[in-house]
């Protein structure tokens, strides 16, 4: 078995292993062991072998490792096949997946210690990470499907882990639902891709569309279908809102799922399939717009929200659409840059968050924390830090990927516009407004918190520091590390428009001055009791209604979609189709029969003599119509 | 009248009576007797006609036809026999399960 097969089946086993084995020793002292060596040390075997497949592939000069698993069926002359393929891009994501994957799997084994359903836990997350490696693994757009179904799988099952409460069981069937919807338009862009190019090897796609003449279909269509797959996996607008919801599963899992890794996908398929995106202008423009705009509106969003966990998701949405911005103007590489920086310092920001959650037992309003940084020191400057990186504070990681971002944005020449870097500018600018406004509140200040939890305020335990703390050092280097310029043989960066050249080192100097900026902002309004801000709440009562009702798009959609489908359902659907026209149907047959029955089974009397007789006047009266007839 | 005719009219009669005794009679054993009167007329009918036509086969049907008969009420008879046992009557109308 190849090394690329074993990177991906080492979480199935693990799945296998804890949640079939182990789900029956619970209870017992030793399973919880079992579990948690298990489910820890799979995923860190499958992180070292994928470092050995790295090595492999720059041993071998980039070419792409290949492996065939099997054929999963042959339809004409293509076969479609289950195999991998390791190239620098999946080098890049299988890295970050393994590896923060493994961090959060060993900060979970102190998170969720207490936790009844330990084993269940740990099986699901890593059935995620195996479904996860079958989607940046996958050669073909077939088996990064099937990966990107699974993890929607894996999702709905780790928001939904504690169902008992009915709110977090919608959470996740929300999730599930809404990114069908998604699912759906990805589909028709691979029906169509299939139809126009005769396969679904990435690779020979994006030579397909790269060469001339062009495959015979419009590269917009197939880019926008596709892009809508992304907007539901990877929280835009319109599908982003269940993303938020999410954050109703634990909080490991919303960092690793919900922030880090599968979010990211929709990037990552974008960038995986640029040569379709790199030949449709007008897809891009779509792209790059939706990317800004759900920046700016989430980020909007996250200026008011209370719970640290929903500032977290609203940044976490307000961040994809930084990556979409760049996928839009043709910066392929720099996506993936952001998501490797963002998978840092988010993982960290939401690991943080977790461990602030734990020391108050379970607070997660914001208003009701406050002062912690004396208390909880490790978590404050670990937090501290993944804030500065994505406020964009140099030398963090984030300055580097965002700093990327607004450039392009500005300068391509596949789509650079001043109105898109404008928005994603004030939007960066506010990222670091709302985030600093987190740390304030939650580690600045006098103390706010309930006394019953004030009095069990503790660091947590050395399995979730530990992480925290790795966490922190790579949000803090990652950006050193130009994922950009290693990805540039197999992503092109876009050119530069020539009069916008110049433009390069004020555009830094800028984000650096929006980040200080945030940091001001925030300081100055939060500062002492936080007068300020209240004023300027008071002051646009109207406007911070429509914010912390996160522009009440749960309410139209409910309005617009939910309540008409309900209606439909329930009068065309069960009253008219099902109970009036199928149950119909079939109670009316059934009642036919009887009644039919009840007549004809009077002749039936039970007398051997009739029985006779009426043979006879029959026999009689056929021999009779005989003689007469023939 | 010769003697094919009387012969036929014999197997008339016997048909007749079987009939009717299988039509009025109740007593499961006495209608079974009736249907062997119903078998024989028809048996002998069939040999007066293979008489007339001058055809030995009619003949060696009759026989294979008793060896088919006497089989056919040995099974009858034990199954008559069953039903009494568990009704305690010979009573053809006791036995109207199927009555609709």
């Amino acid at each position: 078995m190849g090394t690329l097969t074993l990177i991906a089946l080492l979480p199935l086993a693990g799945f296998l292993l804890n949640g079939l084995l182990a789900t029956r020793l619970s209870g017992h002292p030793f399973g919880k062991r079992f579990v948690t060596v298990v489910g820890c040390g799979l995923p860190i075997l499958a992180f070292l072998l994928a470092i050995r497949a790295l090595v492999e592939l720059r041993a071998g000069g980039y070419v792409p490792l290949q492996e065939v698993v099997f054929t999963w069926a042959t339809i004409g002359r293509e076969p479609f096949e289950v195999a991998f393929h390791f190239d620098r891009l999946t080098a890049v994501m299988v890295l970050i997946v393994t590896g923060v994957g493994s961090l959060i799997h060993v900060y979970s084994t102190g998170y969720m210690r207490d936790d009844e359903s330990y084993a269940r836990y740990f099986s699901y997350l890593n059935l995620f990470l195996f479904f996860m490696l079958m989607l940046v693994l996958g050669r073909s757009l077939l088996v990064l499907f099937v990966g990107w179904e699974g993890v929607g799988l894996a999702s709905y099952l780790l928001i939904g882990f504690w169902f008992e409460d009915p709110e977090k069981a919608a959470a996740g069937k929300k999730a599930f639902i809404v990114n069908r919807i998604g699912d759906a338009g990805f589909l028709l862009g691979m029906f169509l891709l299939y139809t126009a190019v005769g396969t679904l090897d990435m690779d020979r796609i994006n030579a397909a569309f790269l060469a001339t003449p062009a495959p015979a279909v419009s590269a917009t269509l197939v880019g926008i279908l596709l892009f809508i797959g992304a907007t539901g996996k990877s929280a835009q607008i319109p599908l982003y809102v269940w993303l938020p919801d999410a954050m109703a599963g634990p909080t490991p899992v919303s960092a690793l799922i919900h922030a880090a890794t599968m979010v990211t996908a929709g990037v990552y398929m974008c960038a995986r399939l640029w040569g379709i995106f790199a030949s449709a202008a007008g897809a891009s423009e779509l792209i790059a717009w939706t990317g800004v705009l759900t920046a700016f509106v989430a980020a909007t969003i996250a200026l008011v929200q209370t719970d640290i966990k929903k500032v977290l998701a609203y940044s976490t949405v307000s961040q994809l659409g930084f990556m979409f911005v760049a996928i839009g103007v043709g910066a392929y590489g720099v996506a993936v840059f952001h998501l490797y920086t963002h998978a840092f310092f988010k993982a960290c920001l939401f690991l943080g968050a977790g461990s602030v959650i734990h020391a108050l037992s379970g607070e997660q309003d914001i208003r009701k924390m406050g002062g912690l940084r004396g208390k909880i020191p490790v978590t404050f400057w670990t937090f501290a830090i993944a804030t500065a990186a994505i406020a964009g504070l140099p030398p963090l990681s984030g300055f580097f990927s965002k700093d990327e971002i607004l450039w392009f944005a500005f300068a391509s020449d596949q789509g650079g516009s001043a109105g898109v870097f404008a928005l994603a500018a004030l939007t960066a600018l506010m990222t670091a407004f709302y985030m600093f406004r987190l740390l304030w509140l939650v580690f600045f200040g006098a103390s706010r918190l309930d006394p019953h939890a004030a009095a069990h305020v503790h660091e947590s335990p050395l399995s979730m520091t530990g992480v925290l703390a790795i966490l922190a050092v790579l949000s803090a280097i990652g950006g050193f590390l130009s994922i950009p310029h290693f990805l540039e043989p197999m992503l092109p960066l876009p050119g530069i428009q020539p009069s916008r050249a110049g433009a390069h080192v004020p555009i830094v100097v800028m984000s650096v001055l929006l980040g200080l900026a945030g940091l001001a902002g925030a300081a100055w309004f939060f500062a002492g009791k936080g007068e300020r801000a209240e004023a300027v709440k008071a002051r646009f009562a109207g406007l911070h209604r429509i914010l912390s009702g996160k522009y009440f798009v749960d309410e139209l959609y409910d309005l617009v979609i939910n309540r008409p489908l309900l209606w439909v359902s329930e009068n065309v659907f069960l009253k008219l189709s099902d109970r009036a026209l199928i149950d119909g149907t079939l109670n009316g047959l059934a009642a036919l029969a009887q009644r039919t029955s009840g007549v004809m089974g009077r002749l039936q009397t039970g007398h051997l003599h009739l029985y006779v007789l009426l043979a006879l006047v029959g026999t009689i009266a056929v021999l009779f119509w005989g003689w007469r007839h023939v | 009248m010769d003697k094919t005719q009387l012969l036929i009219a014999l197997a008339l009669t016997l048909f007749s009576l079987g009939l009717v005794g299988v039509i009025v009679r109740r007593n499961l054993l006495v209608m079974l007797m009736c249907m062997e009167l119903m078998l024989n007329g028809v048996n002998l009918s069939l040999v007066t006609f293979a008489q007339e036509a001058g055809a030995a086969v009619g003949a060696v049907l009759v026989f294979l036809i008793f060896v088919v008969a006497t089989a056919e009420i040995a099974i009858a008879i034990p199954i008559v026999l069953l039903l009494v046992r568990r009704r305690h009557t010979l009573d053809a109308d006791a036995y109207a399960d199927l009555k609709g």
